[in-house]
């Protein structure tokens, strides 16, 4: 079923009966060509890419919970293309053209909003980095604007510039960054996957990955033995366990992060604010919520929940930056495991066993990338080479130090 | 969460800092070797018990060693680094 203006009306006048259920919930078959391990935003979208731009559709995603149940759903949707190193910033500009199309690609309202973000800097050196920064971006083809004290008061007067912590000098301004609905991105892959042939397996955890002759033909699952051809590891937070099963150590440690949102207001903050120095960031939901987070927990977990000295750390900081906010109450806090690597940056790249491949390491910055990473991997996968803008996102590259070290605080999962 | 740090006791999160696991403090020998890889990159990353450094950075300047779940985050022993349970020494459990 396609979706349209029409279609909404009329439904909406016959009492939204005709609805059908967006995706099939297939039993596994005994065999597939491909395997996609894990049912979040990369791992539909990989699967998506795989049937609309390489016509292969004898494909399973294998989910252990429902699908979108990990980090595509619980993170605070900011998508953006304001990365300086090469490697990550043709990635991320690829990523952020996906985006600007994607809604119209799936038929499905994935509610991307290009608010514009303002990251905020404090003293000259900061300035000189975030010039230098966005000049990298405008060199990439994409937008940046420095803005002086006066420019960043223009767009949000609410700010407290004249705090003793961290007197606020400018900032720099991505118009073309934003927002967008996560589930509905999870949901839209999943629906366009579905659509084009691709079975959806939910409640389906895999507990093995069988290997004959240092090539992959198959995996273990709750749901029984599925064999394939060719198999792909996409599972976030839950990478190294996954790994794990085909005799694998990753550079990746899984890490808490949390976030927080607070009771529906009436529009007040109208971009996506970030406040690094007190590691603080804001951006009001269409609901009206408003929604932020800061950083890690910094100590590896697999818990989903985090602690409480970092919530009283991220709301110091919200209050420091903008006290009006000091009254919204906190509605829920939640945390999700995020996949660390040593130097920031992702993983796309074939293993040793042969025909198994592997995506992760998105630390707390994947769900911009869901679309050029499932685009990425399905060329990958199914060409057997790496995709132009994914080419340094290479699993050996520690080992090799070609690092891709964005923020520059070396070799230690929890510093980036 | 607290941490007992052997030499203060029980203190806050907030005074300690993180370092991974702890055959972290097991460098190796020498230059350049796949084992530098090993340490500074590679992780058995266990979803379960697993053994913690932690630096006591606003109390005693202590190295700690804390056994920890990461699924529950329930902290069930700590020592210090110089007095490590052999078995954790160098495993890499
Ligand atoms: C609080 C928070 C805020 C964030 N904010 C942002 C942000 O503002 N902007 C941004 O770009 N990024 C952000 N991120 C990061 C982003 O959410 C992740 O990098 C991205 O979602 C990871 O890719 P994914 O969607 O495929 O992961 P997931 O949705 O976690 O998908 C992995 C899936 O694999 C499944 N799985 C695991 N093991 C198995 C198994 N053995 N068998 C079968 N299935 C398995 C899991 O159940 C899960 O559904 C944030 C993350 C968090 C936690
Ligand atoms: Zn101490």
């Amino acid at each position: 079923m396609r979706y349209s203006g029409l279609s909404v009306l009329k439904e909406g006048l016959f009492g939204n009966k005709g609805w059908k259920p967006v995706w099939r919930e297939p039993e596994p078959k005994a065999e597939y060509d491909i395997i996609i391990i894990g049912g979040g935003g990369h791992g539909l979208a990989t699967a998506y890419y795989l049937a609309k731009n390489h016509g292969l559709t004898n494909i399973a995603v294998l989910e252990k919970g429902y699908l979108g149940s990990g980090n595509v759903g619980r993170n605070t949707t900011i998508v953006r293309a304001n990365y300086f190193l090469p490697g990550n910033s043709e990635f991320y500009s690829h990523s952020l053209k996906l985006w600007e199309g994607l809604e119209r690609d799936l038929n499905y309202n994935v509610m991307h909003s290009q608010r514009g973000i303002i990251n905020l800097f404090h003293s000259d050196g900061q300035r000189d980095a975030f010039a230098r920064r966005g000049n990298a971006m405008v060199n990439q083809g994409d937008d940046a604007e420095l803005l002086d004290r006066e420019g960043v008061r223009r767009l949000v007067p609410y700010l407290d510039f004249e705090q003793t912590r961290f007197p606020i000098y400018g900032g720099l301004y991505h118009r073309r960054g934003g927002t967008a609905r996560h589930d509905a991105v999870a949901w839209g892959f999943a629906r366009g996957a579905d659509q084009r042939g691709v079975d959806l397996i939910q409640n389906c955890e895999v507990t093995g990955i069988d290997i004959v002759d240092g090539r992959v033909t198959g995996v273990q699952t709750t749901r029984g033995a599925i064999r394939a051809k060719k198999v792909g590891i996409i599972a976030a937070g839950r990478s190294g366990q996954v790994a794990a099963m085909a005799g694998m150590r990753l550079p990746i440690e899984s890490h808490i992060l949390q976030a927080y949102v607070t009771e529906g207001l009436k529009p007040v903050i109208d971009h996506v604010v970030t406040y690094g120095m007190g590691h603080f960031y804001i951006s009001q939901s269409d609901k009206g919520g408003l929604v932020f987070g800061g950083d890690l927990d910094f100590y590896a977990s697999y818990a989903a929940r985090g602690n409480l000295p970092m919530l009283e750390h991220v709301m110091e900081a919200g209050m420091t930056l903008m006290p009006m906010i000091g009254k919204a109450k906190i509605l829920r806090t939640w945390g999700g495991i995020v996949d660390m690597t040593p130097d920031g940056s992702p993983i796309i790249d074939k293993t040793d066993v042969g025909g198994l491949y592997i995506d992760c390491g998105w630390n707390y910055g994947g769900f911009k990338a869901t679309p050029a990473s499932g685009w990425c991997m399905a060329h990958l996968i199914a060409t057997g080479e790496p995709h132009e803008v994914a080419r340094r996102f290479r699993l050996d590259r520690f080992r090799t130090g070609h690092l891709l070290d964005e923020e520059g605080t070396g070799s230690q999962h929890n510093l980036h | 969460m607290r941490l007992n740090c052997p030499l203060c006791g029980d203190r806050d999160l907030r005074e300690f800092t993180y370092y991974g696991a702890s055959v972290y403090a097991d460098r190796p020998e020498g230059g350049w070797s796949e084992a530098w890889d090993d340490l500074l990159h590679l992780r058995d990353n266990p979803a379960g018990e697993t053994n913690d450094l932690w630096y006591h950075e606003l109390g005693c300047s202590a190295w700690i060693e804390v056994s920890r779940n990461t699924v529950t985050h329930a902290i069930s022993d700590t020592r210090l680094l110089a007095e490590r349970k052999p078995a954790a020494k160098g495993a890499k459990a």
